[in-house]
């Protein structure tokens, strides 16, 4: 048998993505999916029979220039062409839409005051966005070419001018809610823009430091962070880099979890060799690259006794607890929104920035909000196949929902929440639970034992200031090599963080082929 | 009518800090302060017969030694004596000492966790080291990131290359520690719920922010780098009440000439030909002088004193968005004896220092909480000191005076305006929890003050009552505070200058903020520098 130049360990987009390039980069590359289909997060899966759903149900900054380097087009991925709106639902049914650079159902201040909030963060993306796709060095003695990137980012900054960079100094570490304080009335509006910096994340509203660099990591690529849903949902982007993987020759194995990377610790220093599976079948190869998270990667996989102290301490300590949850309703038709034409758009329930500051706190404790805040889709709109003929599923993002329940997770207990949501839902969609056909709520919890992402974290761990760029996930492994020759990481626990944006895969495949 | 070269508006420590250094430099200085005592927050007021009341600042750590020796604030009457013990209280029956003597110290912690006690060692160490580094730019101007002057490019190699020489691994564990919150960071350390929240207690006091929240280790840090006489992270009295700070430092000022009238309130700045040219006072009065500078906090200093016209585009509204929400109350009380707390061991020298009511973190959150709700908590934080239980100045032989700082206490209620009804019956809320660790204390009260936001701003004229004239966040820190491109101590208004904390490096009676006002003052002034370098304890 030919040996493999390199394993990848997770068929997420970002390992598809990584493997995919490497192998156009002349290695022969295996694939290992512990799931039945590959697409991690992305992956659509019947959660119903007849319904199906993903956890990510539409993409907001997909890397164009992977779609190009992969040349997905030619392998059926159709980027949305229509852009969904961001929708602030509001109790009364005059909702807030904002649809790039217009937003409707505000005042003229406020539309004003949007046009122009919305071109500088415009503008601060444009300066940040092509450090998502570099490397960042090492925070050490390091080589001319490491500096020139740091001397790069600092000039991309101060390129904006005077004011500008001055102004950005100060925004990019101001809570959600002051940034939106400064210049909006609408509370909806308030609540609406402050949303991508908060999703998915440790973060509410009145929390400082990181909440604008999500924004702003968000608002990468052309669409600036306006979402979309490609033919064929998030599975469509992921049928497509399955085919343009196998296409350049990679081999991907489905439903067969990884227990071990094997490490040999000879004479020469630790050596990552291959994976040992499940079944303890072992595959060799001359590198492994893990799209796990790095808690999952380097605790459970790798082990901690091939790895020095301190770095196990630093990876134990990352902050892993997701506090998204995801509901999902198989719908015998579409839901009706009163005051919306058609429920298209991602949905906001978030009547203002206190809601998602107050729904926060309980999982502060360990609890579930009474007062949930959360985002709606209704992927079958844009992809017939994921419901039968007339029927719809909707799909949303619940926030925050704490990873421990203070008294546990048990059946009775996410009942309970999911009935709590509907029950918010119905405040805007008065008709659903008319149409409710099945329900089905994943806490994070369901994600880590369902998706293995520890914690059920979106992003692997917590995308804030003290883990991100070069400490992301921490030092000594954030250029996606790690301290034992021939593992390298490649999921969104790297530079420059999750979403799918194909990102980390994509420069952890550039780092391993220089 | 005489003139002056420069006005000081507010007599609080920094405005007399700055004075008493333009003074020394030689030049005519006036200080006017709108109420009939000077100080500011740093005051010591005789309210009941007898008692010397440190109104709001109550504890003094964060004072640049340089300064207390530059100007010989010894001689002129300042001596700061240090704490001695610490009692935390837990919410039911667990106390935490925190003991002088190292070795008892150490077999406390042991008593509540073997691994906590060990943690501890690692915990101070790290916190010193970290504060290493910010203690290097406190008598430092901040240098202007956007600026190509060689001035500014040399104190930003100067710094980079400080902190590049931390080395990776510190690097790393400085911004973790300076962007996560206060619970976080003490996760890495310590397992104890007690020794967690007495911990923690620093990283709230003042601000309008949670254990729970980013950013609030570095406040923790702010409240831990000062020292008392060089013993770093050392918290001291000033003997007399904080008064005596602000009372030395006029002191020297007078000395080198200054002036100091009270009950001058300043209504506007004067300004001609787009230069400040001098004030007005409340009466209506006008005193001219070459330059002013201004101790208040910046918005009320461009909400109040300065004509919006006067200002540049924009200045006024960066003056409104300023972060300056209030989130402290005090409660000052004269005791006809000292308290007896429950399950405190008789140890004379524990109640020579602070006393901690806060129980676990999740009760310190809860009332964080509570504030963001516009109300206050139940179970209040409350840091407690009986300062006379070793200054016998503050209160008559054999009484006691204690002061009480609450932690959250909010600027507006969610059921309208303050009230003395509900000023009365926060103080309630406090004495009751006190009451429960000490039984019989109400009936010791033979005085009590009680100061909500809305009391600190009306009586000292700080904004929402925000002790530290703008909350300590990064966007509002270092070369940002008070706003971006103001960094230097020079305001949009020629000849106008700030002092107060509202300027780097903020909060705490440090005398930094007006030292380094002093300092570039002098220098667009062309006289020589008068202010001395800070003591860089680790070179």
């Amino acid at each position: 048998m030919d040996r493999y130049d390199t394993i990848v360990v997770g068929a997420g987009h970002n390992g598809l993505a990584c493997a995919g390039l490497l192998a156009r980069g002349g290695q022969k590359v295996l694939v290992l999916e512990a799931a039945d289909e590959p697409g991690g997060l992305a992956a659509t899966r019947e959660f119903h029979p007849g319904y199906k759903a993903s956890v990510a149900h539409s993409i907001g900054h997909f890397s164009r220039a992977l779609v190009d380097a992969l040349d997905l087009e030619s392998h059926g991925y159709e980027p949305a062409v229509r852009e969904l709106p961001l929708v602030g639902l509001d109790e009364s049914g005059s909702h807030v839409t904002i649809t790039g650079d217009t937003v409707t159902g505000v005042g003229d201040a406020d539309a004003g005051a949007y046009r122009s909030y919305r071109q500088r963060m415009a503008r601060y993306a444009e300066a940040l966005e092509p450090f998502w796709s570099k490397t960042m060095p090492r925070i050490a003695p390091g080589s001319f070419r490491d500096m020139l990137t740091f001397a790069h980012l600092g000039w991309a900054i101060r390129r904006l001018g005077k004011a500008d960079m001055e102004e950005f100094m100060r925004v990019a570490s101001l809570p959600a809610r002051d940034l939106m304080e400064e210049q909006f009335s609408s509370e909806v509006l308030k609540a609406a823009l402050s949303w991508d910096g908060l999703l998915g994340s440790r973060m509410a509203p009145r929390s400082p430091n990181s909440s604008v660099l999500m924004l702003l990591y968000r608002m990468a690529e052309a669409t600036r962070g306006v979402h979309g849903i490609p033919s064929g949902g998030a599975n469509g982007l992921v049928a497509a880099l399955v085919a343009s993987a196998r296409a350049s020759g990679v081999e991907i194995r489905c439903g067969a979890p990884v227990s071990r990377i094997r490490i040999d610790a000879g004479e020469e220093g630790l050596d990552a060799v291959g994976v040992t599976l499940a079944d303890d079948e072992q595959i060799a190869a001359e590198r492994v690259v893990s799209a796990a998270d790095p808690q999952r990667t380097f605790v459970d996989l790798v082990g901690v006794e091939y790895l020095d102290i301190g770095f196990t301490n630093r990876i134990r300590r990352l902050r892993c607890d997701g506090l998204v949850g995801k509901l999902h309703l198989a719908l015998d038709g579409l839901p009706e929104f009163p005051g919306l034409k058609a429920p298209a758009g991602r949905l906001l329930i978030a009547p203002d920035v206190d809601a998602i500051e107050f729904a926060y706190d309980d999982s502060k404790y360990g609890r579930c909000s009474d007062d949930p805040v959360m985002e709606i889709v209704i992927p079958s709109l844009a992809d017939a196949s994921l419901a039968p003929q007339g029927h719809h599923v909707l799909s949303a993002h619940v926030m925050y929902v704490p990873r421990r329940l203070r008294n546990g997770w048990d059946d009775a207990a996410k009942e309970a929440f999911a009935e709590r949501c509907i029950e918010r839902l119905a405040h805007y969609a008065p008709s659903i639970r008319d149409r409710i056909v099945y329900r089905e709520f994943l806490t994070p919890a369901d994600l880590d034992s369902e998706y293995r992402v520890t914690g059920g974290h979106w992003h692997h761990t917590e995308f804030a200031m003290d883990q991100m760029l070069m400490m992301r996930p921490t030092y000594g492994a954030a250029q996606y090599r790690t301290p034992i020759p021939n593992l390298f990481l490649c999921g969104a626990g790297c530079h420059p963080g999750g979403d799918l944006t194909g990102l980390a895969g994509c420069n952890a495949a550039r780092e391993i082929l220089r | 009518m005489s003139s002056y070269d420069a006005i000081v508006i507010g007599a609080g420590h920094n405005g007399l800090t700055s004075a008493a250094y333009l003074a020394k430099a030689g030049l005519k200085v006036l200080v006017l302060e709108k109420n009939d005592y000077i100080g500011g927050a740093a005051v010591s007021r005789e309210l009941e017969k007898g008692w010397q009341y440190s109104s709001c600042s109550y504890v003094c750590s964060m004072m640049r030694q340089a300064i207390h020796r530059d100007l010989d604030l010894s001689r002129h009457g300042l001596l700061l004596v240090p704490y001695l013990g610490t009692i935390n209280f837990g919410d039911g029956d667990e106390r935490l000492l925190a003991y002088h003597d190292e070795e008892a110290a150490h077999l406390e912690l042991k008593r509540h966790s073997p691994h906590d006690a060990d943690a501890m060692h690692r915990f101070q160490t790290d916190l010193t080291r970290y504060s290493q580094l910010i203690r290097k730019t406190l008598l430092r101007t901040p240098p202007d990131p956007t600026s190509f002057k060689p001035r500014d490019i040399m104190e930003i190699l100067f710094l980079a290359k400080k902190f590049w020489a931390l080395g990776e691994k510190e690097i790393y564990e400085y911004v973790r520690f300076f962007t996560m919150s206060a619970a976080e960071f003490l996760d890495d350390y310590f397992e104890d719920d007690l020794i967690k929240a007495a911990m923690a207690s620093p990283g709230i006091i003042g601000t309008a922010l949670g254990v729970y929240s980013p950013g609030s280790s570095y406040i923790l840090l702010h409240h831990v780098m000062g020292d008392v006489d060089g013993s770093i992270g050392a918290w001291g009295l000033a003997r007399g009440g904080m008064g005596a700070i602000s009372h030395s430092i006029a002191s020297a000022l007078q000395a080198h000439g200054g002036e100091i009238r009270t009950e001058a309130g300043v209504d506007k700045l004067l300004v001609e030909n787009r230069k400040a040219a001098g004030v007005v006072l409340e009466n209506g009065d006008e005193i001219r002088s070459d330059i002013v500078v201004s101790n208040l906090d910046a918005k009320r200093t461009f909400t109040k004193i300065v004509d919006k016209a006067d200002l540049p585009d924009g200045i006024y509204e960066k003056a409104k968005n300023f972060k300056i929400r209030g989130s402290s109350g005090k409660v000052n009380i004269a005791l006809s004896g000292m308290p007896k707390f429950t399950g405190v061991p008789d140890n004379p020298y524990l109640n020579r220092g602070g006393q901690g009511f806060c129980g676990s973190l999740e009760t310190m959150e809860k009332a964080y909480d509570a504030w963001k709700r516009g109300r206050w908590s139940d179970d209040p934080f409350i840091e407690s000191v009986i300062p006379s239980a070793w200054d016998p100045t503050v209160a008559p032989p054999g009484k006691h005076w204690m002061s009480n700082f609450i932690q959250y206490c909010p600027p507006k209620l969610a059921d309208g305006p303050w009230t003395p009804e509900k000023r009365d019956r926060f103080g309630q809320t406090v004495i009751d929890k006190i009451e429960r660790y000490s039984p019989g204390f109400k009936d010791l009260i033979v005085h009590m003050e009680v100061r909500t936001p809305h009391e600190i701003e009306n009586e000292i004229g700080l904004t929402e009552g925000n002790i530290f004239q703008g909350e300590l966040t990064i966007d509002q820190l270092f070369f940002n505070r008070p706003f971006p491109g103001y960094g230097q101590y020079r305001m949009p208004v020629k000849d106008l200058y700030m002092s107060g904390s509202s300027t780097h490096p903020g909060g705490g009676v440090s005398a930094a903020c007006g030292a380094n006002a002093a300092r570039e003052i002098l220098k667009d002034l062309k006289r020589p520098n008068t202010v001395p370098a800070d003591d860089f304890y680790d070179e």
